[in-house]
């Protein structure tokens, strides 16, 4: 556990960096970023929290088993929405341009930002998001576990 | 005998690397010597800068090319993700021996 003035910045900067997070993930197909790049934002926010409590502390609230069931999860969402649209092909984009969720249309040319369209790319976004957080904030906590150990 | 075959290998390699970049015309790139600013074949470029907003509803096209045209590349990078982390658990448990938390 680090001083006063480190877990105050930490506990005022955590849900900033989540939000944070959680905003480059959603807006994946209008600016630049993503689920990998969201995901690993918001593993750092993990890995500031983690290192401003120490892991003795922080091991009660987030455990390293509900990190790797969210990975699973988010690998295995991924894979069902490719696997939804194997009608046509694997990885077929079916909700594009259907009126369905993002599913609006868009015109040719530039950015208007508009979220509720292109298709599964949101979804995949969201999985693969999900997917990096729980990996990356998986690897952190196992390294904070043992990584102690085997220096002494 | 290691570094004299590493030296080899190395000079090998090199002057091949060397000879495709100062006569492309042999491996069926067109053009005179080293022109990597100016790619002669740009018809995948311009397919996606003309259909990608059209065919996937996306506004970000990098994002479509990630998720869409070349979904297959995305998967393996969450699966080598999935394996990194698996191996990282497996590798730190065997070396601590044995599993207290939860």
């Amino acid at each position: 556990m680090m001083s006063k003035i480190v877990r105050t910045q930490a506990n005022f900067l955590y849900p900033l960096i989540l939000i944070f997070g959680f905003y480059i993930v959603m807006h994946g197909h209008l600016t630049p970023g993503g689920g990998f790049q969201g995901g690993a934002v918001i593993a750092t926010g993990i890995a500031l929290v983690v290192v401003a409590y120490g892991y003795e502390k922080i091991k009660r609230w987030i455990k390293k088993t509900h990190l790797t069931a969210a990975e699973g999860i988010g690998l295995l969402c991924f894979i069902i929405t490719a696997f939804i649209g194997i009608g046509t092909s694997f990885f077929y984009n079916f909700l594009a341009n259907s009126g369905l969720i993002f599913g609006e249309s868009i015109p040719y040319g530039i950015n208007p930002g508009y979220l509720n369209t292109a298709g599964t790319l949101p979804i995949m976004n969201l999985a693969v998001g999900i997917e990096v957080l729980g990996g990356l904030g998986a690897i952190i906590l196992y390294m904070m576990a043992y990584g102690r150990e085997v220096s002494e | 005998m290691r570094n004299i075959a590493m030296i080899a290998v190395f000079a090998i390699l090199l002057s091949f690397f060397m000879y495709i970049a100062l006569n492309p015309a042999d491996f069926g790139y067109s053009g005179e010597g080293l022109n990597f600013g100016h790619p002669r074949f740009t018809d995948m470029d311009d397919y996606f800068i003309h259909n990608a907003q059209n065919q996937t509803a996306s506004n970000n096209v990098v994002t479509s090319i990630v998720f869409d045209y070349r979904g297959f590349d995305t998967l393996g990078e969450a699966t080598v993700l999935f394996t990194a982390v698996l191996g990282v658990g497996l590798g730190l448990r065997m070396l601590r021996g044995d599993e207290d938390d939860e």
